[in-house]
């Protein structure tokens, strides 16, 4: 369920690195959690993120959730599959609903976020 | 036995629009008695428009016939009970929209000469002093149009009041169980928002509350009762606590309906609170508004208070405009007279004995309520409760069943739900405020009702999931109206 | 009921209350009225007003005949004595009436989306202001003078404490229409936004497309504010702007010595999920049926608290259910004619006027009379309400006054007007 390759945050963020460049989504549980999604409002690009920084948010009908940056960095992507298709997130939150892919400006960071085992302890699965 | 299970009525309509045919119409105006302007000459031709794409035609039995049908797919307080905390959902009192409509109120024009406007003044007057006697508080304006605007109203006095002291300060404290407007309303008037936590009686925890208030807390918003239905028992000390920094305490007066006759914020330490009149004051919430958000104040911020101010000179009322510590207007004119009109009605109806009257049996009706229900569904807060009371779905959760479901089979028993999902600090909440207006006959068909939800979610949780069944539409799919929005008609591209 | 709770007696069930907050005596207020002294309390100050008084008031609150049907259709119990529509399954009537509402106000206005209803138009204008800021990212507003001035006030209250400067911009004294040269001198890339007033305060008509190439040129964006509703049926959409606000009191709404009135605000569907207030959405039921809901609530204070797009909470449904209600008897051809009417009449005022301005005027316009003051003694003397004097609101038009005619103002209340005023041809 979780991806090996995969970190993770606290607040359900999840971030792959390939080479200085971070893809961010949200983990199953979160979507879970959130019910049916229904908007994705995510940054511009060239925006600069500080780690733990908010970026954008995810909207079910009636709650919104804060997506908090995992990792610092500029943005080099978003995901415009979203803005059509924002069920995506509840069908493949791991895969094809990825949110945005950063520039990292500290790849360091990556050791302070959390395991797929420390994860899955974390949320209790 | 069930004694209360009713259906709507369910009939095809469609939308004005697709009923529409051309040259049909609903009106006759008078024969014009001055030469007829040519528009294109007196605007020019650039701009005047050709026609109102897609507006509708139809007459005026079919404008009756539409309206009249629409409103029988409603719910309302004239059909039966509208247990909706934190809304006071009572009876809307005929007399009150009769006096509204009497034609020199409704008639007059705002700027009509003072001396045309002295009855409407001693209308306003009159209000201000009877909203002052209840709240214990020094003045009252009545510019607001609604409970929200209200807030801003008061919050905006507490920074012109702590302004003129030199600093207007940084933070405006909410507790968790606070309004959703609270925190907003903080926010528009450039104060940030902290939250603070409640203790596990639902009050606001006096300790946490000393930790927060310091030299850059302007004030506390605080809702008493408040939205788990009860009533502060610290209000005293926690407008000591926000005194002694110097800083305010604001009252969301959304309860109000617990407390007239009973206890005056004026006199518990609150310094400024509004009022909603669609609510306490019974004037009708008409599917959303209009309502009016008195501000009710002591006496020293009554300088700042909103442009103008009734004055009383020479035995004549008029407006003063020279005011030079306030806020300025938050409104156009002198606010949602009409609805004051119909505020000061049940007032008057109601009398001082009647007001306190009508509180007790809001409360006993509460009362009656959570012991009726205390065995089916969970209670977080033992404390006593004022007029509404708060339960949560723990229970019933474990069936599969969510306060949402709960409320959705009501439907079917012929009441409206309670408010669901709120306050937030309850997990699945289930909050019930019957009001003064329910017969003690009534309040028992919704025990009854209530109960025997209780007893499906443990015999059959799929059948309530998919309540309601009486109704004209099935459940309906919020999740498509978000995603994909239509907030418009359009016509379709066949018919073009 | 006492018995079932526990307690003897009702005073136990507040004795949690702590006596220092408790009121230990009566209500100063006197007992309970019946019904007959209730109506008669309020009769009385009615009959103390302007009842049979012809009026030339406009500015901002109009006198338009409102049709039988549309006060009877209000008073339906079950539009009412209903609360805000959350409940969708019982509550399809007010919520199919809200959406009618929203695509009236669009078809009125040329916008591509509108919500429920705003308190009223003086407040719909900050709104815009606020919606412009998020969209733009920019902090500055420029209003046009001839804002009505209510409505500039309560935007300086309400942008006072959110870093929002707001700044003035001038009419041009031959035509009355906005000052195009101050507005060129003002813009800059900081500006949100943009308000004008069409028909403006003085009346007149501006033009929008000199107007909304320079606010557009610049990035910012243009509001449109009304605040005579049936000017609608007879001048052009404003597309040209992005925001289209303004108030529907002249839609069936009783002037009420102010209030309760609506506001409405439209705009693109692009800024749609910028708009404050409550939306009506259509969508299916489980049996695929049409059926509507409250949508897109995640920008509303109830979700989102501090970070909401505003505060707002009540709209004005009962109020709109009216203006809908009247706008389907009016209809297309209907509300057109209402408009020629109300032109026709104003204009039979002014062309006994040399008006001030130059500009075209709807239904109200600038009349230069001397000394306003003192011919509003002489009407009152004759139980005319003459026209707002405007020298508290312009001090360089002392000498002038707003007047409004409508289809209710009649020729031979005009004609006394003008022989009053020295002015019968």
């Amino acid at each position: 369920m979780y991806p090996e390759t995969f970190r993770y945050t606290k607040e359900h963020e999840w971030v792959l690195v390939e080479g200085d460049t971070g893809t961010v989504g949200i983990t199953d549980h979160a979507q879970k959690e959130l019910g049916d999604i229904v908007y994705v409002d995510l940054p511009k690009l060239g925006v600069t993120l500080a780690k733990g920084a908010t970026f954008g948010s995810v909207e079910s009908v009636k709650a919104v959730s804060d997506i908090y940056a995992p990792i610092s960095g500029e943005v080099l992507e978003t995901n415009s599959l979203l803005a059509a298709a924002p069920e995506k997130l509840n069908e493949d939150p791991h895969g094809a609903a990825w949110l945005v892919k950063i520039k990292l400006s500290d790849p360091s960071e990556i050791e302070q976020l959390m395991t797929v085992a420390e994860y899955q302890t974390y949320i209790g699965a | 036995m069930v004694k209360k299970v009713r259906s709507h009525i369910s009939q095809n309509e469609q939308l004005l629009f697709e009923m529409s045919s051309p040259g049909k119409k609903g009106y006759q105006l008078p024969d014009l008695d001055v030469p007829v302007v040519d528009p294109a000459a007196a605007l020019g031709g650039q701009a005047v428009r050709k026609e109102i794409e897609g507006f509708p035609e139809v007459s005026e039995v079919e404008v009756i016939r539409h309206f009249t049908r629409l409103s029988t797919w409603n719910y309302a307080i004239d059909l039966g009970m509208y247990p909706l905390g934190s809304c006071t959902m009572k009876y809307n009192p005929r007399v009150n929209e009769q006096v509204a409509r009497t034609e020199g109120l409704a008639w007059a024009h705002p700027y009509q000469p003072e001396s045309l406007a002295q009855g409407m003044m001693e209308v306003i007057a009159a209000l201000e002093g009877a909203l002052a006697e209840i709240t214990g508080m020094d003045a009252v304006t009545l510019q607001p149009a609604a409970g929200a605007h209200g807030e801003m109203t008061g919050i905006l006095l507490i920074r012109a009041a702590l302004e003129k002291q030199g600093n207007p300060r940084k933070k405006v404290l909410c507790p968790d169980s606070a309004h959703g407007t609270n925190p907003a309303t903080a926010q528009m008037v450039g104060y940030d928002v902290v939250n603070i936590k409640s203790n596990d009686l639902g009050m606001v925890d006096v300790a946490e509350l000393v930790k927060a208030v310091d030299g850059d807390t302007a004030a506390l918003m605080v809702t008493n009762p408040n939205t788990v239905g009860v009533f502060e028992e610290h209000i005293v000390q926690v407008a000591e606590v926000l005194h002694s920094k110097g800083a305010m305490i604001y009252m969301d007066g959304a309860n109000m309906n617990a407390l007239v006759g009973v206890a005056r914020p004026g006199d518990f330490g609150v310094d400024v609170m509004h009022l909603n009149l669609h609510k306490t004051f019974s004037t009708p919430h008409g599917g959303g508004g209009p309502g009016a958000g008195a501000v009710a104040m002591k006496a020293h911020l009554e300088p700042f208070a909103p442009t103008p101010r009734l004055k009383f000179e020479n035995g004549l009322y008029g407006w003063d405009y020279n005011r030079p510590d306030t806020i300025g207007r938050v409104r156009a004119f002198y606010g949602n007279f009409g609805v004051l009109v119909r505020a000061l009605a049940y007032i008057m109806a109601h009398g001082g004995p009647g007001l306190r009257n009508a509180t007790m049996d809001a409360i006993l009706n509460a009362n009656y309520i959570r012991k009726g229900l205390e065995a089916f569904f969970d209670l977080p807060y033992q404390s006593p409760c004022m007029h509404e009371v708060v339960f949560s779905d723990d229970r019933q959760t474990k069936k599969g069943v969510k306060t949402g479901d709960i409320a959705k089979r009501l439907i079917d028993y012929g009441f409206h739900p309670y408010t669901v999902s709120f306050p937030l600090i309850v997990h699945g909440a289930l909050m019930i405020e019957p009001t003064e207006t329910e017969s003690k006959a009534e309040i028992d068909l919704f025990i009854d009702a209530m109960q025997s939800i209780a007893r499906e979610i443990d015999e059959d949780p799929q059948m309530v999931l998919k309540a309601p069944y009486t109704t004209r539409t099935s459940r309906v799919d919020e999740t498509t109206a978000a995603r994909k929005p239509i907030v418009r008609w359009k016509p379709s591209p066949a018919a073009s | 009921m006492l018995g079932a709770i526990g307690v003897s007696h009702i005073d136990e069930l507040i004795a949690h209350i702590p006596a220092e907050a408790r009121l230990n005596r009566p209500l100063d207020i006197p007992a309970g009225k019946s019904e007959f002294d209730i109506v008669d309390y309020f009769r009385e100050r009615g009959d103390r007003g302007a009842n049979g008084y012809p009026t030339f008031l406009g500015a901002g609150v109009y006198r338009h005949f409102r049709p039988v049907v549309a006060d009877v259709i209000v008073q339906r119990s079950e539009f009412l004595t209903s609360y805000t529509p959350y409940q969708a399954e019982i509550a399809q009537g007010t919520l199919t009436q809200i959406f009618e509402f929203q695509t009236m106000v669009c078809q009125l206005t040329g916008m591509e989306v509108a919500n429920a209803s705003m308190y009223d138009g003086s407040t719909a204008v900050p709104e815009a202001a606020m919606m412009a800021v998020r969209i733009t990212g920019r902090n500055k507003t420029l209003v046009a003078r001839t804002v009505h001035p209510e409505y500039r006030e309560v935007l300086d209250t309400y942008t006072k404490h959110q870093g929002m400067p707001v700044a003035e911009l001038g009419y041009d004294a031959e035509t009355g229409r906005l000052d195009m040269a101050d507005l060129a001198a003002k813009i800059d890339s900081d500006t949100a936004c943009v308000i004008i007033q069409s028909p403006n305060f003085f009346g007149t008509v501006e033009e929008l497309d000199a107007l909304a190439e320079l606010v557009h040129s610049k990035g910012a964006l243009l509001v449109y504010v009304f605040t005579e509703a049936v000017s609608l049926g007879l001048l052009q959409p404003p597309l040209q702007a992005d925001i289209v606000v303004g108030e529907l009191q002249s839609f069936c709404i009783s002037p009420a010595y102010g209030g309760p009135f609506a506001g409405i605000i439209a705009t693109k569907e692009k800024f749609i999920r910028q708009i404050p207030g409550r939306l009506v959405g259509e969508t299916k039921d489980t049996e695929g049926r049409r059926a509507f809901c409250l949508t897109l609530s995640t920008r509303e204070q109830h979700i989102r608290r501090e970070k909401a797009t505003s505060n707002i909470c009540t709209n004005q449904a009962l109020i709109a259910l009216m203006g809908t209600v009247y706008l389907s008897l009016f209809g297309k051809e209907g509300l057109r004619e209402l408009a020629v009417q109300n032109l026709s009449k104003a204009h039979y005022l002014g062309s006994h006027f040399e008006p001030r301005f130059s500009g075209a005027y709807f239904n109200e316009f600038v009349a230069r009379v001397g000394d306003p003051e003192a011919l509003n003694a002489k009407l009152l003397d004759e139980k005319i309400i003459g026209g707002l004097p405007l020298g508290k609101y312009y001090p360089e038009l002392a000498d002038s006054m707003l007047l409004c005619a409508t289809e209710m103002t009649k020729k031979p209340e005009m004609d006394k007007l003008l022989a009053v005023a020295g002015r019968s041809k």
